[in-house]
C-alpha cells in the first residue's frame, strides 16, 4: 500500500476544524486591525494611525473605568484566592466527613446559577443595604466579584492539592514542625503554582464581568466592560476597538502565563 | 483514664472543626454575596410592585401569574401573555440551536486537536483557550463588526457579486444564533477534547478490522466513547445561552429579546420587580432541571460501567 491507512482520520473533520479556527480569529483580528484605522469608521479603512489609542488614553471616562476595573479585580481576586486556598485545604486530602459534599456544592454554587439571576438578586439585596447604611461605594462590587471569583480560584488550587504528595507534610509533622510551619515551609511552596493559577483566573474573571457589574454598580461606577456596553448604543468609533485591543492584550498575557503554569503541572 | 479510642475520636472531631473554620470565610462570602440574596428574590417574587420600582410589602401572587398570563385591564379575565411566551420560546429555541451548532462545529474541531501529535495538541488547545478567556463583550462586539451591514461579511459578498444589497443580519434571530455560536464554541470544544483525549484507538482499529467504514466507526465507536463530553459540552453551552444577556443586547433589537433582557426590563423601565424576580426564578428552575437531567445521564453511565 502506498500510504498507511490512518485509523484516526475522519473525512472532512480537518476542514471543519480549520474553518472553526479561522472563524474564531477572523472577528478578533478585524477588531484589532480597525483599532489602528485613521478614519472615523470601524468598517472603512483609511490608513494606519494610533489616534484612537491616544484618544482613549486621554478620555477620562475610559481611564477612570479602567482604574476602577483594576481596583475591583485586584481586591476580588486576592480575597477570593486567599479564602479559596483555605477552603481547598479544608476540603481535600481527607476521608469524607459530614458536610464535605455540602461545602463542594456551596462553593460551586455561583457557577450553577445563571449570571443574570445572581445579578438581579444582588441588585435587590444591595439596594436595600444602600438605603439602610447610606454607603454606596465600590465595596458592593468588590463583594459581588469576590463571591463569584471564589469557585474559579478554588478549582485549580484544589486540583493541585489533590495531585500533591502527602508524605512530605507527614515528614514535616514527624520532625515536630507546627502545622503553620509545615504549611509555610512544605505545603505552600508545593501549592503555589495552583494558587497563582487560581489568582490569575479569578483576576481575568473579575476583569471580564459585565452582567453582575451592570446590575450592582451605582451611578458613576462604570467598569471598563460596562462602559463599553453603554457605548454600543451610540455611534461606534474605533476608540472602542482601541480599548478592546488593549483589554485583549492584557487577557491574552494572563491566559498565556496561566496556560503554561497549568501545562507544566501536567508534565511534571 | 481515656481510652485510645476516645483520644482518636477527639482528634478526629477537632480536625473536622478545624476544617469547618478553615472553609468558613469562603462559605460566608458566598452566602452573603451570592446564595443568600437568591432567597430574597423568592420573597420579592411574592410582593407588590412599588410605583417607582422596588416593592411594596404586600403579599401578592401577581408576579408569578404574569410570568405566563396577563390580566385584561377591562374585564379582569386571564389570558396567556403572548409576549412572554414568545420570549421563553425564542430563548429555548435559540439556546437549543446554538447547542446543536456548537456541537456540529466543535466535535470535528475537538477531534482534530485530539488526534494531533502530543506536542502539537498544546498549541491547538491554546488557540481555543484564548477566545475562551477573552472578554465575552469584546468577542460579541467583534462578531458584530463582521455581520453588520457595512461589515466584512456583506462587503465580501457584494465584492464577489453574490448580492447587490447588504443583507440585514444585525437585530435578527440569525444574528443572535451566529453570535452565541461564536462566543460559546470554546465551551463545547474543551469538554469534548477532554473526553476525546482518552479514546483508546485500539477500539477504533477493532472497528475497522470488523469491516466498519469510517462513518460506522464514528457513529458506533467514537461517539459512544465521548458521550460524557458531548453531554458536558451541551450543558455548558445550553445553560449560559438560556440566560444570555450581553449577546442579545448587543446583537439583537427590541424585537429579539431573550429571557435575560426581559428580566432586566422588569428592573428598569418595566418597574415590576416581583415579575422580574419570578422570571429569574423560572429561569433558574429550568437550569436546575437541565442540570438534574445531566447528573442523571452521567450517573446512569457510571452505573452501567460499574
Amino acid at each position: 500500500m502506498a500510504s498507511r491507512f490512518d485509523i484516526r482520520r475522519q473525512t472532512g473533520f480537518t476542514t471543519i476544524a480549520m474553518i472553526c479556527f479561522f472563524a474564531l480569529y477572523l472577528p478578533i483580528v478585524t477588531l484589532v486591525v480597525y483599532a489602528f484605522n485613521s478614519g472615523n469608521s470601524i468598517a472603512v479603512w483609511e490608513g494606519v494611525s494610533l489616534r484612537w489609542f491616544y484618544q482613549a488614553w486621554n478620555n477620562n471616562q475610559v481611564v477612570d473605568a479602567a482604574i476602577r476595573s483594576l481596583q475591583i479585580a485586584l481586591v476580588a481576586a486576592t480575597v477570593a484566592t486567599i479564602v479559596a486556598t483555605m477552603a481547598a485545604l479544608a476540603t481535600t486530602r481527607t476521608k469524607p466527613y459530614p458536610g464535605l459534599g455540602f461545602k463542594y456544592a456551596f462553593i460551586n454554587q455561583p457557577l450553577m446559577v445563571p449570571e443574570i439571576v445572581t445579578a438581579v438578586a444582588l441588585l435587590i439585596f444591595f439596594s436595600r443595604i444602600k438605603i439602610w447604611t447610606g454607603y454606596s461605594g465600590l465595596g458592593y462590587l468588590m463583594a459581588a466579584h469576590t463571591a463569584f471569583c471564589i469557585p474559579f480560584a478554588y478549582l485549580p488550587i484544589r486540583a493541585r492539592l489533590e495531585s500533591m504528595d502527602l508524605s512530605l507534610e507527614t515528614a514535616a509533622a514527624d520532625l515536630y514542625a507546627t502545622p503553620w510551619k509545615a504549611f509555610r515551609r512544605v505545603t505552600f511552596p508545593l501549592l503555589w503554582p495552583g494558587i497563582l493559577a487560581g489568582l490569575m483566573l479569578a483576576f481575568v474573571i473579575s476583569l471580564d464581568d459585565v452582567v453582575i457589574t451592570e446590575f450592582v454598580k451605582s451611578g458613576g461606577q462604570d467598569t471598563l466592560p460596562t462602559y463599553m456596553l453603554g457605548q454600543f448604543r451610540r455611534f461606534i468609533t474605533p476608540e472602542i476597538n482601541a480599548i478592546s485591543t488593549v483589554f485583549l492584550l492584557i487577557s491574552i498575557l494572563i491566559v498565556t502565563v496561566f496556560f503554561f503554569i497549568s501545562r507544566k503541572k501536567d508534565h511534571e | 483514664m481515656e481510652s485510645a479510642e476516645q483520644v482518636a475520636k477527639d482528634a478526629e472531631r477537632r480536625e473536622i472543626r478545624d476544617r469547618w473554620l478553615l472553609s468558613a470565610p469562603a462559605l460566608i462570602i458566598i452566602f452573603l454575596a451570592a446564595t443568600g440574596p437568591l432567597l430574597i428574590v423568592v420573597v420579592y417574587s411574592f410582593l407588590t410592585p412599588g410605583p417607582y420600582g422596588d416593592v411594596v410589602w404586600k403579599f401578592s401572587t401577581d408576579g408569578w401569574l404574569s410570568v405566563l398570563m396577563q390580566r385584561d385591564i377591562f374585564d379582569d379575565t386571564l389570558a396567556f401573555a403572548d409576549a412572554h411566551l414568545s420570549i421563553f420560546w425564542r430563548s429555548a429555541k435559540l439556546s437549543f440551536m446554538t447547542t446543536i451548532l456548537t456541537l456540529l462545529f466543535g466535535f470535528p474541531t475537538a477531534y482534530f486537536i485530539a488526534t494531533r501529535p502530543a506536542r502539537q495538541r498544546d498549541i491547538w488547545l491554546f488557540l481555543i483557550t484564548i477566545p475562551f478567556w477573552t472578554n465575552l463583550l469584546i468577542r460579541t462586539f467583534a462578531i458584530q463588526e463582521v455581520i453588520r451591514n457595512e461589515g466584512i461579511a456583506n462587503t465580501v459578498l457584494i465584492k464577489l457579486g453574490i448580492i447587490s444589497q447588504p443583507i440585514q443580519m444585525m437585530f435578527t434571530d440569525f444574528a443572535l444564533m451566529v453570535g452565541m455560536t461564536y462566543v460559546y464554541l470554546p465551551l463545547m470544544v474543551l469538554p469534548l477534547y477532554a473526553s476525546m483525549e482518552k479514546i483508546d484507538f485500539r477500539l477504533v482499529e477493532a472497528g475497522y478490522d470488523l469491516y466498519a467504514n469510517r462513518f460506522q466507526v464514528l457513529r458506533r465507536v467514537i461517539i459512544p466513547l465521548v458521550k460524557p463530553g458531548i453531554i458536558a459540552g451541551s450543558i455548558l453551552v445550553f445553560i449560559p445561552a438560556l440566560g444570555a444577556y450581553v449577546t442579545p443586547r448587543v446583537l439583537g433589537g427590541s424585537k429579539n429579546m431573550m429571557l435575560g433582557n426581559l428580566i432586566e426590563l422588569q428592573f428598569g423601565q418595566g418597574r415590576n420587580w416581583p415579575l422580574g424576580s419570578a422570571l429569574s426564578l423560572s429561569l433558574m428552575a429550568i437550569v436546575m432541571v437541565a442540570l438534574l437531567l445531566y447528573v442523571r445521564a452521567v450517573g446512569r453511565r457510571g452505573g452501567a460501567h460499574g
